[in-house]
């Protein structure tokens, strides 16, 4: 078990240094780097020259990688082309804006979801099935930004119980960002919800057809019971896998989120990077980006062992 | 076990659409899409960009069925055109995402090794960067325009397709026809197309239609933040984005091109749902 572990563990480790190179060669495609970036379209050749041996980047691309890769390991990103701050410090406030949607979103989407998946499995072709399936596949037919729109029109405009932007910075307090963000939350989470109800429900059915639960049901054990102590441990197994990437899933999604609502998020920092060109910034947003990939694939992974024992022992997962 | 004969693979699509009334409404659904797409110059006589200061901002009304948006735009003309900007990015992106995913699958199943540990890993580390990001990173470095956007999808969804392939062409692999294949001298593309690929078009299709539903929200996402069509092509994510702002004086104008979005993106979920449920292609786990 303890060589699966590492053997786990080295492989995400892997995936987080190809990622972390992969990252910055796009990035390096960037039309553009930060001399020219800084200096603006109408510098002399000679004043870019200058300022790219002042920064270094008219050493070897694998020397700034490294550079940047043990920076980056103190938490040093460098500096943000358009606000002059350390990145570290900007991205860090940003983050912790977006943590408390994805808090909120997670524990939402999550129990509900599920609570809704085992119910469509358990009544299945019956009529709570019919209605929680047919919510599920609205809910991932429709994009964010819809969901956040309509959300709106109903929450802020036609009963003004939420705000519908958020007029704070990045350096907000809690208090004042918590009434901004509950619609936000809510938006990603239905389109979240909606994937993880599908997968709960296909495998509590899968589940609930085992001979181990007819075997449980033969023993006399109450249909409470068989569902809960039986069922439910093996049919949450695949479920893990589909949680962890929407967690992941959620770093991309609140960037359209963050943006209906105008919320201080790391979505909206990653789109008005883009469009300033920060580059720094961009890199920075998305190496953290791939280290929650990885953590929560590795934590399914983790999770998935725990609930079941012949994983423990097998050697590859794939 | 060579490549399906035309009229055999007709017969068991029909015997398919009939045992499945899911994936008949689905696809249905899609229909009337593309009709309503091709034909929107019959369907509509106001033209989608031009702008009418004078009509700004009108609710519905027997000459503008869905109002009209702040340029006085005609928005059912704008919604009935702004299926060709979706429906054609979308078809491309997905076709070029699906080709894509499917040779680079099999030929990783087939040649596993290296080869295979080696692509696995990469495209692990491109899947843990957010699709929205790269996507914009792609736009951004090459420009706006629909073949950008084509590409990006694909940069963003291959990987995803490859897993799904590879997982698929796996249980073929070790049969015995492949075996006898391989001892024919047969080239690895020979094998792919004439023993993997037959064996594998239920999975390749259900994942065609699945891809294409999160093509067409990822799309539309990318019009919405601006990076996707550029402002007067009439679409529906850029409509919305458009509109919200006006959304307490005519709300018409923006719920007109979310009922659009979200019928087209339901149809093609009904169609895969239905085709998964009706060739036995465990549809919800090919998507994780």
């Amino acid at each position: 078990m303890l060589s699966f572990l590492a053997r786990r563990i080295a492989a995400a480790l892997g995936t987080l240094f190809l990622s972390s190179v992969l990252v910055f060669l796009a990035v390096q495609a960037l039309p553009g780097d930060v001399a020219t970036q800084v200096l603006g379209k109408d510098a002399t050749p000679d004043a870019v020259a200058a300022l790219r041996g002042q920064l270094g980047l008219d050493r070897p691309a694998w020397e700034r990688y490294a550079d940047w890769i043990a920076g980056a390991t103190h938490g040093d990103f460098g500096t943000s082309l358009v606000s002059s701050r350390p990145v570290g410090g900007e991205v860090s406030s940003y983050l912790g804006n977006s943590a408390l949607i994805a808090l909120v979103t997670v524990l939402f989407a999550v129990t509900g979801s599920v609570v809704l998946g085992i119910l469509a499995g358990l009544y299945r072709d019956r009529w709570p099935d019919h209605v929680i399936s047919t919510a599920a596949l609205v809910g991932m037919s429709v994009p964010e930004f819809v969901v956040a729109t309509v959300l709106v029109l109903c929450f802020s405009v036609a009963l003004p119980w939420f705000p519908a932007v958020v007029l704070y910075g990045p350096d907000a307090t809690v208090g004042q960002l918590l009434p901004a963000v509950w619609l936000p939350a809510l938006a990603l989470a239905v389109v979240m919800a909606a994937y993880i109800v599908r997968m709960t429900r296909t495998s509590v059915i899968d589940v609930m057809a085992g001979e181990f639960v007819t075997t449980a049901r033969l023993k006399g054990l109450s249909t409470w019971r068989v569902v809960t102590r039986h069922a439910l441990p093996s049919a949450l197994l695949p479920t893990l896998h589909v949680i962890a990437l929407n967690v992941a899933w959620l770093a991309g999604g609140v960037a359209v989120v963050e943006n209906v609502f105008n919320y201080p998020g790391i979505g909206k920092l990653m789109l008005s990077s883009v469009q300033n060109r920060d580059l720094p910034v961009i890199q920075a947003i998305a190496l953290i980006s791939a280290v929650v990939y990885v953590v929560c694939n590795l934590a399914a992974d983790l999770g998935a062992m725990a609930l079941n024992p012949r994983l423990r022992t097998r050697g590859r997962t794939r | 076990m060579t490549t399906l004969a035309a009229a055999p693979a007709a017969a068991r699509a029909w015997r398919t659409l009939r045992t499945s009334r899911t994936a008949v409404l689905g696809l249905a659904v899609v229909a009337v899409h593309v009709v309503i797409a091709v034909l929107a110059p019959l369907l509509t006589s106001y033209d989608p960009i031009a702008n009418d200061p004078a009509q700004a901002l009108l609710g519905p009304s027997p000459e503008h069925w869905a109002g009209t948006d702040q340029y006085g735009r005609d928005v059912l003309a704008r919604v009935l055109y702004g299926g060709r900007y979706a429906l054609g990015v979308s078809v491309a992106a997905t076709v070029l995402t699906v080709a894509l995913g499917t040779v680079i699958g099999c030929a990783a199943a087939l040649r596993g090794g290296l080869f295979d540990d080696v692509l696995g890993r990469v495209l692990d580390a491109v899947l843990s960067v957010p699709s929205v990001l790269a996507l914009l990173v792609v736009v951004t470095a090459l420009g706006t325009g629909p073949a950008v956007i084509v590409l990006a999808v694909a940069v963003v969804y291959v990987p995803q397709v490859v897993r799904v392939v590879r997982g698929a062409a796996l249980a073929v692999v070790p049969a015995d026809y492949v075996t006898a294949a391989r001892a024919r001298g047969e080239g690895t593309w020979s094998i792919l197309r004439r023993e993997i690929l037959p064996n594998i078009t239920d999975v390749v299709y259900v994942e065609f239609a699945m891809r294409a539903s999160w093509v067409v929200l990822l799309i539309s996402s990318l019009s919405f933040l601006g990076f996707g069509a550029d402002p007067p092509t009439p679409d529906w994510g850029l409509m919305v984005a458009e509109n919200r702002t006006a959304i307490t004086v005519v709300p018409m104008a923006s719920l007109a091109p979310i009922i659009a979005l979200a019928t087209l993106v339901v149809g093609l979920n009904l169609a895969a749902d239905g085709l998964s449920k009706a060739w036995g292609v465990d549809r919800i786990r090919e998507g994780s």
